[in-house]
This record gives C-alpha cells, structure tokens and sequence, in this order.
C-alpha cells in the first residue's frame, strides 16, 4: 500500500471516531431533551464570538499546554503520572506562598512574580519527585502515589485557605484574600489574558517537543519508557530518569499552577488546578504523544471549556457536557485506533 | 457504655463500607481474569446516579441495584472490547472511562439533583444495634468471591487464567470468551457500590458534591493491598472505613485541626500501606538486605514476602489465541 | 490412533514456517521429527494439537478428516502437547495445577486428585509432590507433571516438543523409559528434538525438517551422516578450537556468596585469563546465572570478592562493572538487552554513551550502517528491533559491545540461533578473546559448551565443580555431572 493511501486511510479512521463521538453526545443530548445543533452552536459561538471570548479560551489553553507538555515527558518514560493534579496545586500553593512574602518587601513587582513563579515551578517538580520517589524507592505504582498525592494536595490548599491563609474575618470557599493590582501580570484583551503566560506556555510545548525527538536524553528517556530492564543493561539507570521525568513534568505543571494564581485568579483557590491535569493526559493521548499536536487539540479543549460555561443558563444543561465531548473523543479515537490496527493492517 | 458505643460505631463502619465492599471484590475478580478496569471512579458514580434515577422514576429500589449492576457490566464491556479484541491499553481506556463516565453521571444526573428518593430500609437488631439488607449482600459477596477463587473448579480456572492464559488456553480453556465474562461479572459487583451509596449508605444524587468522586481510585488501592484475595482486600476496605470513622469521631476532640485534613487522612494512610507492600519489590531494599548477617537477612526476607502483594501474572497483558 | 497430515501450509509475514508438509505418522510407534532450529517443526505440531491453525491442509485422524481450531478440539480429539516452554500455573500447587481444566464436580476433590497423580506418577517412576508449588520445581518434575496430566486426561497422541532441553540425565532416562512404556501401550508418540542422539535412543522413525519442508523420512537404524545431510545440507566443518595466547587475571572471584528467591551458591572460586574462554553447564536453575549476574553487577554477593582486571568491585554499582569493561549478553535478548519499539539506529545513539546532548541523526544513521554491514546484519538502519529475527537481533547486541572489553559474559549465546548465525558469533566472541577479552558463558548445550570452553565448570543445585580442562572431555562426562554425579 501506498504512503499516501495509507495517510488517507489513517485520516478516514480519524473522522470516523470524530464523527461517531459527536453521535455519541448527540444521542445523549437528545436524550436530555436537548437540541444537539443548537448545543454545538453554543458551544462554538461562546468560544469565539467575539475577541474577548477567544482570550479566555487562550487562558485555558495555557496551563492545559502546559500540564500536556509535563506529561509527555513522563508518558515518554512510560509512566502514568496522574499525580499531575496534585502538581499544579502544589505549585499554586508555592507560588501563592512566595507572593505572600514577597509582596511587603521594596521589590519591583517584575521580579516578585518572576520570583513567585519560580516557587510555584519548584513546588511542583518537589511534589512529582515525592510521586517519583514513591515509584522509584518504594515501588508504589505511580498512579496510586499521585491519586494519594492529588488528595493530600486538595487537603493542604483547604487547610491553607481556611487556615493559616483564611481572608480576614472567616475563610471561605472563594479563596485567600487577593493579590494588589500591581502583583497581576500584564494582560491582554481587556484582562483576559497574559502574553508572558501566552509566551512561558509556548516555549513550554517548544522545549518539550525537542527534547523528547531531538537529545540524547529524550532518547534515554524513551528507551527507560520502552524497556527498563534493557536500559539498566546498556547502562542507562531507570530509576534516575524517571525520577528527572517526574521532576521535569512537576516543573511544568507547577508553571501551570503559578500562572493560575498570577494571571488568572490573583489569589490561591480551592480547586485551582480546575482538573487541567486530568485533561491535559487526554490531550497527550489523543494527540498520540506527539508535541506539535498537542497545541490544537488543547486549543479546542479549552474552546469547548469556555463554549460550555453558559450552556446552564441558556440551554439548562450541565456544564459537564464538555468533559463528555472530550471524553468521548478520546475514547472514540482509541477505539478506532485499535479497530485500524485489528483489521485494517496494511501488508 | 464506652463498649457499646464501640460497637455501634463498628456496626455503623460495616454499613458504611458495604458500597465500597462491593467495588474491590468486584474489581479482585475482574484483576484475577488478568484485566485491569481503571474506569471505576467513573463507572460508580455513573451506576450511582442511574441507578438512583431508575429507582426514583420506577419506585423499585431492586430495579433501582438492577440497574446499578447493569450499568457496571456495560462500562467494563467498553474495557473488555478496548482491551481484549482491539488491544488498546487497559489503562489509557481505563483512564479515559474513568473520567467520561463521571461527566457522564453529572450530565445525565442534573435532572434528578436533590430529589427525593427511596432509602434501603435497616432491621433493628438487640442493643440499639441495626443492620440492612446491602450490608449483608456485601458479606455474602466477600465470602462468595473467597469460595469461587479457591475451592471451586471453575474459580480454580479464572486463578489461571489471570496467571499464566497460554497455559489455560492449552487446556482447552476459551481465555477471552472467560475474560469478556469475568471483567462484566466484576464490573457488575462493582457497579453494585453506585446503588449501596445513592440507596442506601449516602442516600440520594447531588451531583459534584455527592461527595464519590475519589472512591474508586481508593478501591483500585485496596485491591493492590489486599493481594487480590478478597477477604484481604475486604479488610483492607473495613480498615479504610475504620479511619474515616475515627476522621469523623475524633473531630470534637481535636478542635486545632481543620476538619479537611482529618477527612483526607485515610488517603496517606492508604499510600502508606500501599508502600508497605510494594516496598520488597525496590532494588534497594535486596541491596540493604544482601549486606545484613544471615539471620537478619532470612527474616527480613520473610516478613516482607508475608507482607508483599504479588500480582496474577499476566494482569494487563492481552492474550492471542 | 495414526495421524495423517496432509499439505499444510503456514506462513508468519513473510516467512513459510511450513510449506507444503504431508506426513503421516503410525499409531504405536514413537515418531522422531528431526530439524534445527527454526525448521519449522514446532509449528507443525502446534498446528495438530490446535495451538496453531495452518492456512491450508488436512488432517486425518485413523483416516478420517478432522477438524482442530483450537486446543479444545485437540483435546476432544485425544491429541496433546508438551510444550518447551512449560505450560503450567507456577505458583499453583501441583495438584491444583493437574486439575485446572479437567471436567468434573463443581467442588473439586482434591484429595481424590492428589490420589490419582501420586498413582499415575508411580506408573512411570515420577517424582512428583502433590502439594507442591509448581514453581518449586524442577524443569524436569514439572515436565513429568504434564505428561502425567495430559495421560490423566486420556489423551491418544502425545506431542514433546523438544523436552529433553534443561532436564537432568536421570529424569531423561526416566521419560524415555515412559515413552517406550506407553508406545508399547499403543500410544502415538510425536517426539520433536533438534538432537540426534534423542533421536538414535529413542526413536523407531524420523522426518527431517529444514526450513519449514519436509526433507525426507526413515527409520531405523539410522544413518548419521545422512541425517545430518538432511538438516543442514551441507557438511558442517566443525570450527577447530582455537586458544588464544592466556594473558593475566581479568576475572577473580574469591569465596562469593550470591542468592535469590529460589537459591544460594556458596564458596564459588574462579579465575578466568585474558583470552579464556569458560563455561558454565548445569540445568538451568542451578546457580549459573547467579555467578554470571553477580560477575556482571547485576546482583550483589551476599558474601566474597568479585575482582575485574586486579580491580575489586565487590557490591560496587553496576556502572562501575560497565567502566571496567565488562559486557552482558542475556538470553531474553528482547526482554534484558534490546528495547522493543526503537530501530538500529537509536539503538547505536543509546550504546554511544551519554555524551550526546543533542542527536546527530545523520551521523548516527551512517553509524548504523557501519555496524551493519561489519556485523552482516540483516536490518536497514530504521528497522525497528523487534522485527529483526533472533540471530540478527544476538550481531546487533555484539554489534553494540565496546571496542576495549575486559570480560564478556553471556546467557546462552546461541539458543534460539540457526547454525550459521551461531558459528558467526562465536567467531566474534573468538577474535575478542584475541584481542584480549575473557569470556564466561552458560549454556545448557552441551556440544557448545565442549565445542568453545577452555574450561567448562558444571552447576547443580547452587553447587560448583572444580574447573574441568575442555580438552578431553566427554559429553558423557558432563552430562552425568549435571545430573548430580560427583557432588555427594
């Protein structure tokens, strides 16, 4: 078979899994009483209306990227790292923590944010090394460490909020008191989005791609993915690489929780991580592993994020459509991925 | 006085852990068929809110456990087919299931948030002691699942084929078909735990903060710990319940700590215990070991061995036949 | 029952494994099927008990057409196999190994089981324990094991696909004696070895098979020289020994302690010169590969010295042994030496060394196809590794071993290999050794291990022999070693 048949065959499975999720949520829509085509027009025009609703849909993008670029580091060494939640939280927490100290101290604002992320990037990759730790030294499997994890990560952001941290007067579910103005990143689009967030996201995704296809650690990285055993024997230790994936990929999503807080919500919140972990893996998987495709598919991940925001007040559906939607294509694409594979083999 | 409090706070844990009694000897079958199925977090909270609406929208809380089992063999077929005739990873399907299925139950549950429904009802028992009818299904589905594993013929079989399915298969053995029927069967008992909760134990559907999301990644723990035995893993259940409880009772007592951290603490215990048994498997544990004297070394290779938790074999790993 | 195959035909991708294959094989009789590896032989009779199914043909069963999809239906059709590789639960009981797929009460009577295998056990003189582990034991008892579950189950033809490899010289005599027993009980017996000696000893019939057809069939009294002509045809020139000039101590191990799960060795000594060549026999199990692991770093010694080149680098980190210039070859070539997934090429990258920050990927094809042709591989630079077959997969892991090695070991260098590949790569190990390297091996070929040692050094049960001079010695030797005699 031909190369370009071959590619054509590919992008056919392609759109039949496209085609048979949104059948999916369209028998489920129906079944909820519900108009699909007017759902998906709401969908559509309340990501990208108007210029300010695509800025939100950016902001989404950027932590999504970045908890997609962590955890394709650390599928490329084979591990499932789930902890991912707990890693963008943790790096909330961290950055919150820096702000809170800095922010009486003469310092220009640039270099106490600057100096917040950089916390918030260390807290993740100490939280993944912990995940890291638990697999490498304990041999618990990383995706019950980092589930353990992502709860211990929930119960210390609360405890902080209503603790320690709690706003004057009573703590509360809103989050800690605020950050001064002047700690806000510089935004775009009538405040919607930061072109620092926007430029730190980019390069992310950039670096990752080179260097999972591009260094020789990418490489070793990959080959400790495939077959540790056989790595340990050409002299690549497993243990070590994993535990630098887990702390690469806990500097990316700390960098995610750290935007969350400077440009986002200006404070630390309960579940700021808002489950971008968790979507992030889906969009690693769908994407196949591969960088460069991961950028438009968490675009339209975030797209159907912000779309969905509005779908109780003028459809009276739940917003957990979205999760559905991306769910469902995940799983469609697997599936027919498996189906090409079973009965579609090209010899 | 201080005794019989004890007692009904331990009654009081039996029932409390019945729903999650049912997702870990479910999922223990399902892993001893040599599939993992990821997707419990998900495929609880989809049967808890279905089968909480079948029950309100028929009034029939059988209906109601009914549909609870029957939505759990359904999504443990979507694993089945995934896993075994496409070969996809069981834990990328897993996974993904996991997270469809809960967006899936606050989708479809929105209609039915907050309304009331039936409540399995308990029998009174001598000193202000009761018990329910889902209660004691889960006893009498630990002790089924422990006597189907070892002293059935058929049980002797599904030990094989999670262990070693070339070796079944050449004993005539139809692997996959078994596979198919296991992973469903145990995604049934599984999807017994929805009803338990949404019927019984935490009665009615609220949505988000039913408060369900994170169970089936601590049942999914419990079964690692309880060795895929079932009557380990229900202790492993009864002792994570036990925690909770303490969570709960030991709140007046320590007005310092936040109530979120006691309510979280049953998670690090369960890594914890986690670590415990997994720890003889780490490279640098034989190493510390090998440097001990002789008696030293056989006892800590004993007692670790006592301890560990060793996987069916072939857990995870398709067959083709 | 007489078995009659006829014009089977199967293919792996490219490969025929059999091609047009039309035998019959009488009842009452034990019938030698002749070939090395990679015949094509296993698949055959994978293909007659259903573990297979061919592409085309048919098979007869006392003349009438059978059809066998599945091991169900061979069973159905009394037909059963010994496998190589055992095909048991391992960390069953025996007895509950012996009832799994056997029809009966719903709650099974285990003492009713236990009986009965400890019965048909004593029919044949066979050692095994009901109660335990399948495994605790021997390749041997579980081999006994199967045959006893497989007559239990009432089976007609009886398959053994190679099982005279890792068994000890008693528990041969005790199978063959078996054989001969129930072939004289009318049983069909189907007895697949690459081994012409199994052969001469035991078989009233042969066909030979080479590269998946059938080349011929005889019987006794056989004729060696034409036998080997039908395997491989064309004489083989058994490479000549050739000892390279000994140099100083590479290797010393002093009083070493190594242990596992399963087994401890104790005590071990040996020394091995620059441009020796020594190997190590026993069944597999019997403490070899603890020695080999604990030489390469892979496991600590519980007690003792390991010294490479004067170096002392016992309980040092595997890493250190790989500075030394010591090499591992294992067996499970894809499991513990190539990563599935990754080509020639990122494998060539992977061996450089960890110099490389960014890849060259020019420079590291053209690598690749330097090693390939110097290594006869037969790959492109971008095939995947797992595509490669065994014999090409074994030049790629020499193909990536340093230039300035001290110390090479290997896990049964040739199992698996055809011939050609074999001798190809003992030919490198040779000109390594010239070069100055020491090489230990296992391997449980015996022919090898006489063909390449300078010193063999036999193995039972966590024990080791003195170090016995290759030279003048005989297979009889060593098999009687391996199986105990010597180490009262």
């Amino acid at each position: 078979m031909t190369g370009f048949k071959q590619k054509f065959v590919d992008a056919a499975v392609q759109a039949g899994a496209l085609a048979l999720a949104v059948a999916f949520t369209s028998a489920l829509l129906k079944a909820a009483g519900a108009s699909p085509l007017e759902t998906y027009r709401q969908l559509i025009s309340g990501s990208v209306d108007s210029f300010a609703e695509f800025a939100y849909v950016l902001r989404g993008w950027v932590p999504l990227i970045l908890a997609t670029a962590g955890v394709l580091i650390t599928f490329t060494a084979g591990l499932w790292n789930i902890g991912v939640e707990g890693q963008i939280m943790l790096g909330a927490v961290f950055t919150t923590w820096a702000l809170r100290l800095l922010q009486g101290a003469d310092l220009p604002p640039a270099v106490v944010l600057a100096a917040g992320i950089a916390a918030g990037m260390i807290g993740g990759a100490l939280w993944a090394a912990l995940a890291g730790a638990l697999k490498t030294y304990g041999g618990v499997h990383e995706i019950f460490g980092g589930l353990g994890l992502n709860f211990v990560a929930t119960a210390i952001s609360l405890w902080l909020i209503f603790g320690p941290w709690k706003r004057p007067g009573i703590g509360s579910m809103s989050g800690t008191e605020p950050f001064p103005e002047t700690l806000w990143m510089t935004e775009l689009a009538s405040g919607h989005v930061s072109p620092w967030a926007l430029g730190l996201a980019v390069a992310g995704i950039g670096v990752v791609a080179l260097l999972v296809r591009n260094t020789g650690f990418g490489l070793r990285l990959k080959a400790v993915g495939k077959n540790p055993c056989s790595s340990h024997r050409l002299g690549i230790p497993p243990a070590r690489y994993m535990m630098w994936a887990f702390i690469l990929c806990g500097l990316f999503a700390g960098a995610a929780g750290a935007l969350q807080v400077t440009s986002v919500y200006h404070r630390l919140i309960p579940s700021i991580s808002s489950g971008y972990g968790f979507l992030g893996l889906l969009v690693a998987m769908l994407a196949a592993y591969r960088a460069l495709w991961a950028i438009p598919i968490a675009l339209f991940f975030a797209a159907i994020n912000v779309g969905s925001i509005q779908l109780p007040i003028m459809l009276q559906l739940d917003s957990s459509l979205s999760g559905v939607l991306q769910g469902a294509l995940v799983l469609f694409v697997l599936m027919a991925e498996g189906a090409r594979r079973r009965w579609m083999r090209s010899s | 006085m201080c005794g019989e409090n004890m007692l009904i706070g331990l009654a009081g844990v039996l029932a409390a852990t019945a729903p999650l009694i049912f997702a870990v000897v479910g999922e223990t079958i399902t892993e001893r068929a040599g599939v993992i199925n990821l997707s419990l977090n998900g495929l609880i909270l989809l049967s808890a809110m279905g089968s909480f609406a079948v029950a309100v929208t028929t009034d029939s809380l059988v209906l109601g456990f009914l549909a609870g089992a029957g939505i759990g063999a359904a999504v443990a077929l979507v694993v089945a087919f995934c896993s075994i005739t496409l070969r996809q990873s069981q834990v990328a399907v897993g996974f993904v299931l996991a997270l469809l299925c809960r967006d899936l139950s606050y989708f479809l549950g929105n209609p039915f948030m907050n309304r009331p429904g039936p409540v399995v009802p308990s029998f009174r028992l001598p000193h202000a002691l009761s018990i329910d009818t889902v209660t004691v299904l889960s006893l009498a589905a630990i002790v089924l699942a422990w006597v189907w594993f070892f002293k059935t013929r058929p049980g002797l079989v599904l030990r094989g084929l999670g262990e070693q399915p070339a070796a079944a298969y050449v004993r005539g053995v139809p692997v996959n078909r078994l596979r198919y029927l296991y992973t469903m069967l145990g995604g049934a008992v599984v999807g017994l735990a929805g009803p338990a909760y949404s019927l019984s134990v935490k009665a009615g559907w609220r949505g988000t903060i039913s408060g369900l999301d994170g169970i089936g990644w601590i049942a999914l723990a419990i079964v690692i710990f309880g060795g895929w035995n079932p009557v380990r893993a229900a202790l492993g259940a009864y002792l994570f319940g036990i925690l909770q409880w303490l969570g709960v009772a030991l709140q007046p007592a320590l007005p310092g700590v936040p109530s979120q951290v006691l309510q979280v603490a049953p998670f690090p215990v369960m890594i914890l215990t986690l670590l415990f048994v997994s720890i003889g498997n780490a490279e640098w544990v034989a190493r510390t070991i090998s440097r001990l004297p002789l008696r030293g070394r056989r006892f800590l290779t004993r007692a670790l061995r006592s301890l560990e938790a060793r996987p069916p074999a072939s857990l995870g790993v398709p067959f083709e036949g | 029952m007489n078995v009659e195959l006829r014009n089977i035909q199967k293919t792996f991708g490219p490969v025929r494994a059999n091609d047009d294959i039309s035998l019959t094989i009488p009842a009452g009789t034990i019938y030698g099927i002749l070939g090395e590896n990679g015949a094509g032989k296993s698949t055959l009779l994978k293909i007659l008990s259903g573990y297979l199914r061919a592409d085309s043909g048919a098979l007869l069963l006392d003349g009438r057409p059978a059809v066998i999809r599945s091991p169900a239906d061979g069973i159905r059709h009394g037909i059963g196999m010994l496998h190589q590789d055992p095909l048991d639960f391992p960390p069953m009981e025996a007895v509950d190994d012996f009832m799994v797929g056997r029809s009966g009460k719903f709650f099974p009577d285990r003492k009713r089981a236990c009986a009965e295998l400890g019965k048909l056990a004593g029919d044949f003189d066979f050692s095994v324990d009901p109660e335990a582990r399948v495994d605790s034991l021997t390749v041997g008892e579980r081999q006994q094991l199967e045959i006893v579950r497989l007559l239990a189950i009432g089976v007609r033809v009886l398959i053994l696909d190679e099982p005279t490899t890792g068994i000890s010289a008693g528990q041969k005599q005790k199978l063959f004696q078996a054989l001969r027993q129930l072939s004289g009980q009318g049983m069909t017996i189907v007895f697949v070895t690459h081994k012409l000696r199994d052969v001469e000893e035991l078989c009233g019939q042969v066909a030979v098979f080479r590269q998946g057809r059938l080349i011929g069939e005889t019987a006794r009294p056989f004729d060696e020289g034409a036998l080997v002509r039908m395997m491989f045809d064309r004489e083989f020139e058994r490479p000549h020994r050739s000892r390279a000039a000994l140099g100083e101590t590479v290797l010393e191990v002093r009083d070493l302690s190594v242990e596992d799960r399963r087994l401890s060795v104790s005590g071990a000594n040996l020394e091995l010169k620059r441009g020796e060549i020594v190997g190590l026999a026993g069944m597999d199990g019997s403490g070899q590969e603890l020695l080999l692991r604990a030489c390469a770093g892979l496991i600590r010694p519980v007690g003792g010295r390991v010294c490479v080149s004067g170096r002392n680098l016992t309980r040092r980190p595997y890493r250190e042994f790989l500075d030394a210039g010591v090499a591992y070859l294992p067996a499970a070539r894809m499991e513990a030496g190539l990563v599935r997934g990754l080509t020639v090429t990122e494998h060539c990258v992977l061996a450089a060394g960890r110099n490389n920050f960014s890849i060259d990927w020019t420079g590291a094809e053209r690598q690749a196809l330097k090693r390939i042709s110097d290594f006869d591989i037969r790959a492109r630079p971008s095939s995947p590794v797992e595509s490669l077959s065994g014999g090409n997969q074994q030049r790629v892991l020499l193909s990536l071993l340093k230039e300035d090695l001290r110390l090479i070991l290997l896990e049964h260098p040739t199992r698996g290999l055809d011939i050609e590949s074999s001798i190809y790569i003992w030919d490198q190990l040779k000109k390594r050794c010239q070069n100055g390297a020491g090489v230990l091996f296992m391997s449980s070929d015996i022919d090898e291990l006489l063909q390449y040692s300078d010193r063999v050094v036999v193995f039972f049960s966590g024990r080791m022999s003195a170090p016995l001079d290759a030279a003048g010695l005989r297979a009889e030797t060593i098999g009687q070693r391996i199986g105990g005699v010597g180490f009262e």
